[in-house]
């Protein structure tokens, strides 16, 4: 166990390390930092103002390692800045970015946890029930729906919502946030809303496919044969079972709640993690950028290896190896 | 004659067009893609009636030429390249909005230039909206088609070369695909488009880079099933090289996931530029750019509703025709490789 669970996270330090190779040709090889800083500080900026902004920024040194500059390179500074968690500051307005991290992770999560706690449940509640009126109207309709559901852009979703639920029912309000969390569910029930829609017709056809393909397992019908009635066989066997290559799927997507939600949060106004990342893309803050690529990919290797072991937790059937 | 963007769109819709008619003709040729596309035409007669109306429009967006209508009166207008799509709706600007069928400017009332002449009124530039909406179309596709030309055969490449040879290169497209798989797609999407700059091109390319690892995680894994089967021992013991194996009996058994493929992905890579578009790095003249910029018109008042419903409403029958034929297309060619989630 202990042997794998090394083997796992060495492998997952690799990953680590190819995310950063590929930042670092993607954001110091294939763009130019007088380009970078001509975009932050204007286009007709003269050059000792350009050059002072590199320096301040680290775009200054040069890009490969050479014999003259073998630590004194861009290519092992963006590899020990990132690896010591030392982001530096924003491109676009000089704050640090590990300050705007830590503002911005809060009410990111007050968004994303209600809305992923209450998007699984419902979806998995509905695709049981799907599940359990398979082969009839009912299940073909909850189908049909489910590919109306998915041939629908986030953005009509957000912008229905907001007009219909804020606009014309004046239920919540359109946007806004409070720190204070008496207050901010008032903020949050419409973003939660309208994500837990927006994600509910490939989920159900998701889940819907995992307990159908349960249903026909063998144990399945011995558990019938044995006189279980079917609300049994659905809760206890079929959901129970089925929760295995749900559960895959669903703590992959637990890393990227700490990252946030671009659209709902830029839409909604809520001062996260998705709206810094907004923002940074309006203003072409490519330090930012950077840093959240790598904090998110760095979240989505450490859930990945926790999904693994938690796998092996669950399922006795697999042994590690 | 200097090569300009306009005559490289000609050559692309003939090109297409041939490559079509060649497609057609091997299909007619083999028992079982016939079979299967006869299916396909029974089960889902109208996606495939909608599919072909969107085909229709794009191509007749996309064949341009240089020279003036009747109708045009601008020294300026005459000297660009236009579609068929421009031809049809030529000279009917008004100065801004006007709501559908009105015969009054919808600000400051004046008479239109075509009263009653604009069935989905104008947009904030006085364009015909109907105009802006079919021309939406070419650019849909350019984006679904352009991206699956650019991510499928890359995964293709890596898939099929990782799955066949294995070991030491099996093991390093597996980290790549990794690497890829690691990094957060539409944060990755963004830091790409970013950092290669705001061009349909880039748009596209990135939208290939983000998601090739699908399929090209699929189409590892059939080729290692593959490699095991009976024929390619066969062809290797008669000593049958490497390369005309993998291009004869490799590649052949993968074109059903392909088409597959390419309907699944469709969808996404729209639904992804709608919302690339909100960000202000989308295509063009694509729908997710007339919702984007709807977005304000809805809050005025009296609202404008004309330019984002149309948009909504073609992106909407767009990508349920695709995701019906997508469903439809993997039970008729193969219920069992490709799973919901790509």
């Amino acid at each position: 166990m202990i042997a794998y669970v090394v083997r796992r996270v060495a492998y997952g330090m690799l990953i680590v390390l190819g995310v950063l190779l590929f930042l670092y040709l993607l954001f110091f090889v294939l763009t130019n930092p007088d380009d970078i800083a001509r975009k932050a500080i204007g286009e007709k900026a003269l050059p000792q103002v350009i050059h002072q902004w590199k320096v301040n920024h680290g775009y200054d040194k040069p890009r490969f390692p050479s014999p003259g500059h073998l630590r004194d390179n861009m290519l092992v500074e963006h590899f020990r800045r990132m690896l010591t968690f030392d982001f530096g500051r924003s491109d676009a307005d000089d704050v640090l970015i590990s300050r705007r991290l830590r503002d911005g992770v809060g009410p990111s999560l007050s968004l994303t946890v209600p809305l992923f706690i209450m998007g699984v449940g419902i979806s998995i509640l509905l695709s049981l029930l799907v599940a359990f009126f398979r082969g009839t109207y009912i299940d073909e309709a909850a189908v049909f729906l489910s590919v109306l559901a998915m041939s629908v852009s986030i953005l009509l979703y957000i912008i229905g919502g907001q007009f219909l639920i804020g606009k014309l029912l004046k239920w919540f309000p359109i946007s806004g946030f409070d720190r204070s969390p008496a207050v901010a569910w008032h903020f949050l029930s419409l973003p939660v809303i309208i994500g837990v829609m927006s994600i509910l017709g490939s989920d159900i056809r998701f889940y819907r496919t995992v307990f159908i393909e349960e249903i026909y397992r063998d144990y399945v019908r011995t558990a019938r044969a044995k006189g279980a009635g079917e609300m049994r066989v659905m809760l206890r066997h079929v959901l129970r079972n089925a929760l295995i290559p749900i559960l895959t799927t669903v703590v992959m997507e637990i890393p990227f709640l700490f990252t946030g939600s671009l659209l709902l949060e830029a839409f909604f106004g809520i001062p996260g993690l998705g709206s810094m990342t907004f923002d940074a893309i309006q203003g072409n803050d490519f330090s930012t950028l950077r840093t959240m690529v790598f904090i998110g990919s760095l979240f989505f290797i450490l859930g990945q290896i926790l999904t693994d072991i938690s796998y092996t937790l669950v399922d006795p059937r697999i042994r590690l190896e | 004659m200097t090569l300009e963007g306009h005559h490289v769109s000609n050559l692309v819709v003939v090109a297409l067009l041939a490559i079509a008619v060649w497609v057609w003709r091997l299909v007619r040729q083999n028992e079982v893609w016939r079979g299967a596309f006869r299916q396909l035409g029974r089960r889902r007669p109208v996606a495939v009636a909608v599919l072909g109306l969107y085909v229709a429009v794009g191509l007749l967006d996309s064949v341009s030429w240089i020279g003036s209508s009747r109708a045009e009166t601008d020294a300026v207008a005459a000297h660009k390249p236009k579609s068929i799509i421009d031809r049809m709706f030529s000279g009917r600007t008004e100065k801004s909005y006007s709501k559908p069928f009105d015969r009054v400017e919808f600000y400051d009332k004046s008479p239109l230039h075509h009263p009653g002449g604009h069935p989905l009124g104008t947009d904030i530039l006085g364009r015909d909206v109907l105009q802006v909406t079919l021309k939406g179309a070419r650019v849909a596709l350019l984006i679904g088609g352009l991206t699956s030309l650019i991510a499928i055969p890359l995964a293709l490449l890596f898939g099929v070369t990782a799955g066949y040879f294995g070991r030491r290169l099996d093991d390093i497209v597996f980290f790549v695909m990794s690497t890829f798989a690691s990094m957060p797609g539409m944060l990755l999407l963004i830091a790409l488009i970013i950092a290669l700059g705001r061009s349909t091109l880039s748009v596209c390319l990135a939208l290939g880079i983000t998601s090739w690892v699908g399929f090209c995680r699929i189409s590892r894994g059939e080729t290692l099933k593959l490699r095991e089967m009976d024929y390619v021992q066969a062809a290797r013991a008669m000593g049958v090289s490497e390369v005309r194996i993998i291009f004869r009996h490799v590649l052949p058994n993968l074109m059903h996931l392909v088409i597959i493929t390419f309907a699944l992905m469709f969808s996404g890579l729209v639904l992804s530029e709608a919302v690339l578009s909100w960000l202000g790095i989308g295509v063009d003249g694509s729908w997710g750019q007339m919702i984007a910029q709807a977005k304000d018109e809805l809050s005025r008042e009296p609202m404008i509703w004309w330019n984002i419903a149309p948009a909504g409403i073609t992106l909407f029958v767009l990508l349920l025709a695709v995701n019906f034929l997508g469903d439809a297309l993997r039970d008729v060619l193969d219920p069992r490789t490709v799973r919901e989630k790509l």
